[in-house]
């Protein structure tokens, strides 16, 4: 497997490559940012508010200046006036949003709140100094339950008047009274999920390099986005675009907490400019933990309608969604997509949504893969619930009410409509893969025998490649060296999800190349054109426009230099294998070496009006709006009733992301957002205490699925070409959007005799355990 | 000034990295991860907790898998250190091991990755005839966020069964 030949299509696309990355990687000699160090480099330390709310009433930094190797200790009043303005481009200038101040000012608002940075010439000394900074805090009510936060006394932000951050629906609840009140059965019920953390191992870290001679700033950075760093620190700083490049080698995950450029990465590109040298700060896991960002927590009142068949009638959702402090970005667009995606792939003829979001003082709201996941987790749980209540299997529930292709394009209640998508066949292909029937038959066996098994499955359908405004296009230049070799310069922001590889492939394949010929250059502003970077699950289709658009181009300059040069016609021109050949005649072929060295050295042989050297750039813009992705997810369990303890046994996803360029890295991503999912289910919490104080501030606190929980995931896949770039879809955030409820089901299933409803997460076993003893003792 | 400026003196210490021996002066409180990276500028170990639960740091020292981030740079005086960069042969053709991890998608982001070689590495020449469960146990103190750690419980299983063929 893996070697660099193309398949029996004589392309490299669909082939499990390998990595182009990995040579780097395996040897430890990626760059990441940690491993940037510039010449007089310096280092920062935040100093952190230990108080969910307080009010800052000075800050004494006197001593921490005395000791050794302390250069600054910077605070609100140094660094905010220094910023012009700041705003994310996905968001824009004008929506209404949060206040961010870079350091806290007059009020901390969580625990981990960055209340001054201290410069030092090493990290060990920034940290010496930190601690010798006496911040006097006047401890305040905080908000910490969010579920309360609307009707608080006490305001998270004074100036927004509110703790409720957005509300709004597109009808209420009531105007569906009509279809419930005379449904044949109506399922209801509040599902909770906790708070996660999307944790990449490696944390945040930024190097700010700011030379005053020439005005220029470079920054190393890990993230998501490196054309964003660039444009929000020139808004924000006032600066030109122009004179700031931002590099971003490797980055060791980000899953949504690299996109947006948040407020302690302000404070380094403010300091930056002040302290005359390089200035670096590497985030420390603790400090990832309380104040990089939580994702999830939220609940919903969600209902259903169904007739005496089991077809739905109608489904509402009630959604409140906790946004912590300091939410990045502005939290509306994730909230709304909760509620205009709730009707999930199925035919819901009545539906509705009203979405709240709140401030608490808590760690801000970041994204992370599948930011509106909730709604396939309540719809889906809500479907098992409803299924046990009418005494239908969940299969034949879902069976009966799942969309099939005919009915595509298919306009969902809520105002979403879904094309190229396959969500009947995802769902019976996983089916058949577990074979159903014959775990249903095992399931009873072992309930006789005391032992609790049990089944859950999630299908959902989900918006890739946003095809508008910020995201809509991409740009690629590809150049054939001087040597015939080929370099494809695209904007890149890969965090593991293979990027490099998938241009090459697609590189190699678009201009005939062979792959070990092919090369890519991304991640760097000043040479690659802008684009959005890595999210929405946007990368595959997107740089397969931006790689289509540009090699087309060349393709025609190749193909008229080779014709001029085999006196044949364009049109005959095949490009194979890094050369370029008449159809027919394998003999008569130019290599893209001698070609590039005409276009280059010799170009009186260049036919008229064909301009010398082999580069092109062009810019994609996306074909369609939404790309739709569908997939199905099984699992099946094993509970154990006195300890809590589940253990998974089998998992299963069936997903349609059209054809794969690269089935090893669609399976990848599949597989890492399955257990992210997993691990949402089952082990991880972001917790905090009544007082606002986080709790899990180490990954022994803060668990992750180690390799001893995990199952061997099977993955089945269904090829519906989208009607973007050679029919690819966005597989990115799939995984953690249908493991949720799929891992849910299945411990529902195995509880099942007990007659317990799981509502809540995580499903820890002292959540199990204490659930089942409760039930007993009713 | 570095890292092993500032508060109490600095001790000298001798080992070999890689195989070729270093002398440096370290401040005691520096760790061995700290070290290595910013001393020995071998920057492949990598720092994913600083409280030795995730593992990405992970080294041999004299031959056994240690976390870095929980040694401190003195301790190890006088043994012999391997980190990831001395897994390749000096040639830099890959270990079984990183190309058993090359071939089945084990890595994604790559920064758990050194730690995962480095653990295997040792494990595998402890336990050369691994059954599932054991490689699921011996990674069990690896921590992976991309992976699901899919393509590294192939990958093991390969490098294992390369070895056990003689092919190493």
């Amino acid at each position: 497997m893996s070697d660099p030949t193309p398949n029996t299509e004589g392309r490299y696309a669909g082939s499990r490559i390998r990595r182009v990355e990995d040579a780097r990687l395996l040897t430890g000699h990626g760059t990441y940012v940690d491993d940037v160090v510039l010449p007089g480099m310096l280092h920062a330390a935040f100093v952190r508010s230990p108080f969910a709310r307080a009010a800052v009433r000075d800050i004494e930094t006197s001593a921490a200046l005395e000791a050794p190797g302390i250069h600054f200790v910077l605070t609100a009043a140094d660094l905010n006036p220094g910023v012009h303005e700041q705003w994310h481009t996905s968001i824009g200038p004008k929506m209404p949003e949060t206040p961010r101040p870079p350091l806290a000012e007059g009020e901390v608002r969580f625990v981990g709140d960055p209340v001054a940075l201290v410069v030092a010439d090493s990290r060990y000394l920034a940290e010496d100094g930190a601690e010798l900074v006496e911040v006097d805090y006047e401890p305040l009510p905080a908000v910490v339950d969010y579920t309360g936060a609307e009707q608080a006394d006490t305001l998270v932000h004074e100036s927004h008047g509110s703790n409720l951050i957005t509300g709004f629906a597109n009808m209420p609840a009531s105007a569906l009274d009509e279809v419930f009140d005379s449904a044949a059965c109506v399922a209801s019920e509040t599902i909770h999920q906790q708070a996660v953390a999307p944790l990449p191992i490696e944390a945040r870290g930024i190097v700010v390099d700011y030379a005053r001679s020439t005005g220029e700033l470079t920054i190393y950075a890990s993230t998501q986005t490196p054309h964003e760093v660039r444009l929000f620190c020139s808004r924000l700083l006032g600066m030109p675009e122009h004179h700031i490049r931002v590099v971003a080698r490797d980055t060791g995950g980000g899953f949504g907490q690299k996109v947006m450029v948040q407020r302690d990465e302000m404070v380094l590109m403010l300091a930056a400019t002040k302290v005359g040298a390089p200035l670096k700060w590497i985030e420390d896991r603790r400090e990832n933990l309380i104040a990089a960002g939580k994702s999830r927590h939220e609940h919903a009142d969600v209902k259903m309608a169904f007739d005496a068949d089991g077809a739905i009638q109608a489904a509402y959702i009630d959604f409140v969604q906790d946004c912590g402090a300091y939410p990045t970005p502005w939290p509306i667009s994730a909230a709304a997509s909760v509620g205009m995606l709730w009707p999930g792939p199925y035919r819901v003829p009545r539906a509705g949504f009203s979405v709240k979001t709140v401030y608490t003082n808590t760690v801000g709201r970041s994204a992370y893969r599948g930011p509106w996941q909730f709604e396939s987790l309540s719809r889906e749980v809500l479907l098992d619930i409803a299924a046990r209540q009418m005494e239908i299997d969940p299969v034949e529930l879902r069976r009966r009410n799942l969309l099939r292709r005919g009915e595509l394009p298919y306009a969902n209640a809520n105002g979403m409509t879904y094309d190229n998508v396959s969500p009947l066949e995802t769902f019976e292909q996983a089916l058949e893969m577990l074979d159903y029937d014959a775990f249903r038959a095992e399931q009873a066996e072992a309930r006789r025998n005391g032992r609790y098994l049990g089944v859950g499955m999630g299908n959902f359908v989900e918006p890739s490649t946003p095809g508008q405004g910020y995201y809509g296009t991409e740009a690629a230049t590809i150049r054939i060296e001087p040597s015939g070799r080929v370099n494809v310069y695209i904007a890149g922001g890969s965090s593991g999800n293979s990027i490099e590889t998938t241009v090459v492939q697609l590189a190699a394949d678009a201009l005939g190349a062979k792959l070990d010929d092919v090369h890519t250059t991304q991640g760097d502003t000043a040479i690659t054109g802008f684009g959005a970077g890595t999210a929405g699950s946007r990368s595959a289709s997107m740089t397969a426009g931006a790689v289509r658009e540009t090699a087309t181009a060349l393709r025609t300059r190749i193909a008229a230099i080779a014709a001029h040069q085999l006196e044949a016609a364009p049109d005959d021109i095949e490009l194979v294998d890094s050369r370029a050949s008449v159809r027919g005649k394998p003999d008569a072929f130019v290599s893209f070496k001698e070609l590039a060295n005409i276009a280059y050295f010799n170009t009186r042989k260049l036919p008229p009006g064909v301009p010398a050297g082999l580069e092109a750039s062009a810019r994609y813009s996306a074909a369609v709006q939404t790309i739709w992705v569908n997939a199905t997810h099984i699992c099946t369990c094993e509970v154990d009733p006195t300890t809590g303890r589940v253990q998974i046994l089998r998992y299963i996803v069936s997903e349609d992301c059209g054809p794969m360029i690269n089935p090893s890295v669609v399976e990848g991503q599949i597989a890492g957002g399955t257990v992210q999912g997993i691990g949402g289910v089952l082990f991880e919490h972001l917790a905090y205490d009544d007082d606002g104080n986080p709790i899990t501030t180490t990954l022994m606190d803060y668990l992750l699925p180690t390799s001893t929980e995990v199952p061997k995931i099977e993955f089945g896949h269904i090829e519906t070409p989208s009607d973007g770039p050679g029919g690819y879809k966005g597989v990115g955030e799939g995984g953690a959007i249908g493991a949720p409820p799929a891992v849910v089901n299945s411990v529902a299933d195995a509880l099942s005799p007990f007659g317990v409803t799981l509502t809540r997460l995580p499903l820890t076993p002292a959540r199990i355990a204490t659930l089942l003893h409760e039930q007993r003792n009713r | 000034m570095g890292r092993n400026d500032g508060v109490g003196g600095a001790i000298p210490v001798e080992l070999a990295i890689n195989g070729k021996t270093r002398r440096a002066t370290v401040e005691p409180r520096v760790t061995l991860a700290d070290f290595l990276r910013d001393e020995c500028r071998l920057t492949g170990t990598h720092l994913g907790c600083e409280h030795g639960v995730c593992g990405a740091c992970t080294v041999l020292v004299d031959g056994a898998a240690v976390r870095a981030c929980l040694v401190f740079a003195v301790q190890v005086d006088g043994t012999e250190v391997t980190t990831i960069e001395g897994i390749a042969s000096p040639d830099g053709e890959l270990s079984v091991v990183q190309a058993a991890f090359r071939d089945c998608h084990g890595l994604q982001c790559g920064f758990c990755t050194p730690g995962f070689i480095v653990s295997v590495t040792a494990f595998l020449r402890d336990c050369p005839n691994p059954s599932d469960e054991q490689i699921r146990e011996a990674l069990s103190g690896n921590l992976c966020r991309c992976t699901g750690y899919q393509g590294i419980f192939d990958a093991v299983r390969q490098a294992a069964d390369t070895m056990q063929r003689g092919e190493a």
